[in-house]
């Protein structure tokens, strides 16, 4: 578990460092609270309406396409590892595994998956 | 050391469960399921699984949480509308269960886990190779097939997910 340490020491400073900025903010700071002060975007335009609305359903497929491809860099991660035993043979199956998520990406591309419309 | 973290962890991730069941926002229920699929990833480190902790946090906390958030806001879910229990009449089938279920880890627990024969990958095997090298060996030269007709399978849901939404 030694080899964990950096994370954990990361993870401590990480969350350290928000909870300061907030203590101290918290203890240093006035707070005289205004109406511009309390909107979620001091400049711009006023918010209008409640943000618990539906969204559009384009989101969910980008959500979806994200997964996809998620998965198929997930599976590049073995394969670098295992690289120096597997030769030109495991560098050829990861080119079909790449070329049919190309072809995935082409088709997704072709169809307007990508568009916002 | 490894036991404490264990039962950190694991209190971490059944507590987390517990407030993703009674929170009211079904927001801060998506977070708490990260909390839960975080301390698990860790107890997958602490059971030498790499490379499973590392997907844990990658597809499942990255990708599948955004998937999940994005439902919960197709659903149109607000914090004032509070759910309405429809099925009251499961409480009682789940307070059965529920003590059924107890009983039966109960009476596993007092008696003596059944350990199946030892296959070819033992878990000094595994520590000694390394998981994630052991994994990518094994992935590219005897599971070679399944690993390309994922490539196929994930495919087929990206057109299933582009004719679903991009339908007229």
């Amino acid at each position: 578990m030694v080899q964990y340490l950096p994370i954990l020491i990361l993870l401590i400073l990480a969350f350290g460092f928000a909870i300061t900025n907030i203590v101290l903010s918290v203890l240093l700071g006035t707070q005289k609270p205004t109406p511009e002060k309390l909107t979620p975007y001091e400049c711009g335009i006023d918010p209008v309406g409640s943000a618990h609305e539906r969204f559009s359903v384009k989101f969910y497929l980008i959500a979806m396409l994200f997964v996809i491809f998620d998965i198929e860099v997930v599976f590049l991660y073995p394969w670098a590892v295992a690289f120096q035993s597997l030769k030109l043979f495991g560098f050829i199956e990861i080119l079909i595994f790449v070329g049919i998520f190309l072809i995935c990406y082409f088709y997704i591309w072709k169809r307007g998956g990508l568009e916002w419309e | 050391m490894e036991a404490y973290l264990f039962y950190i962890m694991a209190a971490v991730a059944v507590v987390s469960a517990v407030y993703l069941i009674f929170e009211k926002n079904p927001v801060y229920s998506i977070l708490y399921l990260v909390m839960i699929l975080i301390s698990i990833a860790v107890l997958y480190l602490l059971l030498g699984a790499q490379f499973i902790a590392a997907v844990q946090i990658i597809v499942y906390a990255g990708a599948i949480m955004v998937l999940f958030l994005f439902v919960v806001m197709l659903l149109n879910l607000s914090a004032k509308e509070e759910l309405k229990d429809a099925l009251s009449f499961q409480k009682i089938p789940a307070i059965v269960m529920g003590i059924v279920l107890l009983s039966a880890i109960g009476i596993i627990l007092r008696s003596k886990i059944p350990l199946g024969k030892q296959g070819e990958y033992t878990s000094a095997y595994v520590h000694d190779v390394g998981n994630t090298q052991l994994i990518g060996k094994l992935l590219f030269t005897k599971y070679l097939l399944p690993f390309e007709i994922t490539s196929i399978l994930l495919f087929i849901a990206a057109i299933g997910a582009i004719i679903l939404a991009k339908r007229k």
